[in-house]
């Protein structure tokens, strides 16, 4: 691995030396690392391009690094990534996506990951992406994510996106059964001319089910945002999505929150809140001896924390 | 040593503060008169969050009046808010390490937390958002003020909202604060047991100093007042 892609992996799972447990990295449209343990099978797929990482139900304490570098300008590429978590599982999933383009090609990965987590298992699952260089070519990210909890399965998703995407689609679909609990957290910050698309949709099918979707954006310069949050109550469920927005310059945010209940017990609720920095804030951090770009620095990294 | 000199000041036609000359280097300073008298916009106007529309503020000497809040702020001023700013995402350590510094060891800060009767491992790592209470965050902004230690600490109201904590803390922790810094404390205040502690009392009345002296000859006058009221 060269230096460029050295450094990718370090922004995106914080990767320094190869991980402990399972593994694959894929670098320019290749694996170029991998390892499966007794717990967790990681094989590639035959029919298309991708792999399957299958767990063995009671696995715990276990991790999947899965990130993805990209370093070559004009690479196009469809993953598909399904994730097979056995019952009563207990399991970290570290995904990402990194992309640097110094040439004049446009360089996208559009990776779709699907998961079918068994009943009882719990999952935690983070995916950060970024991207970097000085090519004309753009960045493109266009991640989709599926999501199957059977019974009593829990899963919890911390999605973000702080730099250097130039466009990007995320689309996130869950489908809940009885008792499965989903929490999505989201941060992602545009600037220059991006633009970010952000869908989610959670079918809460199974008694007592749950989840909340919270998303956290920061639109800088002339970059746009829509954020599109739906939630289908189909049982006795409770649902809370959330999106916060602060929007600088000449930036645009949309906030499409949607909430449809099929059922009399389901009982769902959704803010959506879009503002500048409060003065107040920035006036605050001045007073104990920020500057003011400091004082903006230091209240969108709490934001997007 | 904070000195104003002639300063005033006017929004929208109308006088908030009018040429107010004063000098302060007594340890504890309390600023009281009725709502509207303009108190706070005499703090704000010290901190630099307000620029006077006329006359000069002087600290050690030196002319700060076009200085910046930041610059006011790495001078030694320090302003505690009457309302306490809440910030999404930001913690109570994140306000508390900004405002002790970087190399403030993790152990300091909770000991500060401690200090306003706020037990740390409950608040340390909490956001400063809506799920804080008025109370807490008043008690909060005290800590961060006293992890500042800085020369010159304004406090506006710092009593409001903290009913439950014993008087007896709070004031103990500006007895600190001057022991720690040997500077002065500015309180902005309608509480007589924080009056009491006072070295000077400012009086302030439609924008101007109706009254400047020591405790012993302010306090009866306004409590008699009161009284009579």
């Amino acid at each position: 691995m060269d230096p460029i892609q050295k450094k990718i992996l370090h922004e995106v799972a914080d990767l320094d030396a190869l991980p402990v447990g399972a593994y694959n990295i894929r670098a320019n449209g290749k694996s170029a690392a991998r390892n499966s343990t007794a717990n967790i099978e990681i094989v590639t797929k035959e029919d298309k391009s991708g792999i399957d990482i299958i767990i063995k139900p009671n696995t715990v304490n276990e991790s999947v690094h899965i990130p993805v570098i990209i370093s070559e300008t004009g690479l196009t590429e469809l993953v598909y990534n399904d994730f097979y978590i056995g019952e009563n599982s207990d399991v970290v999933i570290i995904a990402g996506c990194g992309i640097h383009n110094c040439g004049n090609g446009d360089s996208a990965h559009n990776g779709i990951h699907t998961f079918y987590v068994g009943k009882n298992a719990k999952v935690k699952y983070v995916e950060k992406h970024y991207g970097e260089g000085e090519g004309r070519g753009k960045r493109l990210m266009n991640p989709t994510t599926v999501i199957h909890l059977e019974d009593g399965a829990k899963m919890e998703m911390q999605a973000s996106q702080i730099a250097g995407i130039d466009d990007t689609l995320r689309n996130t679909k869950a489908y809940l059964g009885n008792d499965a609990k989903l929490e999505i957290n989201e941060s992602v910050m545009t600037t220059g001319v991006q633009n970010a698309v952000s869908e989610f949709t959670a079918d809460l099918n199974g008694e007592n089910c749950s989840c909340n979707i919270v998303s956290r954006t920061v639109a800088k310069d002339s970059s746009t945002q829509h954020f599109t949050s739906r939630l289908n109550g189909n049982n006795v469920c409770s649902g809370h999505t959330e999106c916060d927005s602060i929007i600088m310059d000449k930036a645009s945010v949309l906030a499409t929150p949607e909430l449809q209940a099929n059922s009399t017990e389901a009982s769902l609720i959704h803010e959506a809140a879009i503002g500048k920095i409060a003065g107040e804030q920035l006036i605050k951090l001045m007073t104990l001896g920020l500057t003011e770009k400091q004082a903006e620095e230091q209240i969108i990294s709490g934001f997007l924390k | 040593m904070l000195e104003l000199q002639n300063v005033s000041y006017e929004i929208d036609g109308k006088t908030i503060l009018k040429d107010i000359n004063l000098k302060i280097d007594d340890h504890f300073v309390a600023v009281t008169g009725p709502n509207g008298s303009g108190k706070s916009t005499l703090a704000k106007i010290i901190a630099g969050i307000l620029q006077p529309t006329s006359g000069k503020i002087f600290l050690d000497g030196e002319d700060i009046t076009e200085l910046s809040i930041t610059d006011r702020a790495n001078k030694g001023i320090s302003y505690a808010f009457q309302q306490p700013v809440r910030f999404k995402g930001l913690t109570v350590k994140d306000l508390m390490r900004l405002s002790a510094g970087k190399e403030t060891p993790y152990s300091t800060l909770c000991e500060m937390l401690n200090e306003v009767g706020l037990q740390s491992k409950n608040y340390i790592n909490r956001s400063l958002d809506a799920s804080l209470s008025g109370g807490e965050l008043k008690r909060i902004e005290i800590a961060m003020i006293f992890a500042r230690s800085s020369k010159l600490s304004l406090f506006d109201e710092p009593e409001a909202g903290i009913d439950l904590w014993s008087f007896q803390k709070l004031i103990g922790i500006f007895e600190k604060m001057v022991e720690q810094t040997k500077g002065n404390v500015i309180i902005i205040s309608h509480q007589e047991r924080i009056l009491n502690i006072a070295d000077k009392i400012i009086y302030l009345k439609d924008g101007t100093i109706a009254q400047y002296d020591v405790r012993e000859k302010i306090l009866p006058q306004l409590l008699d007042s009161i009284t009579a009221d």
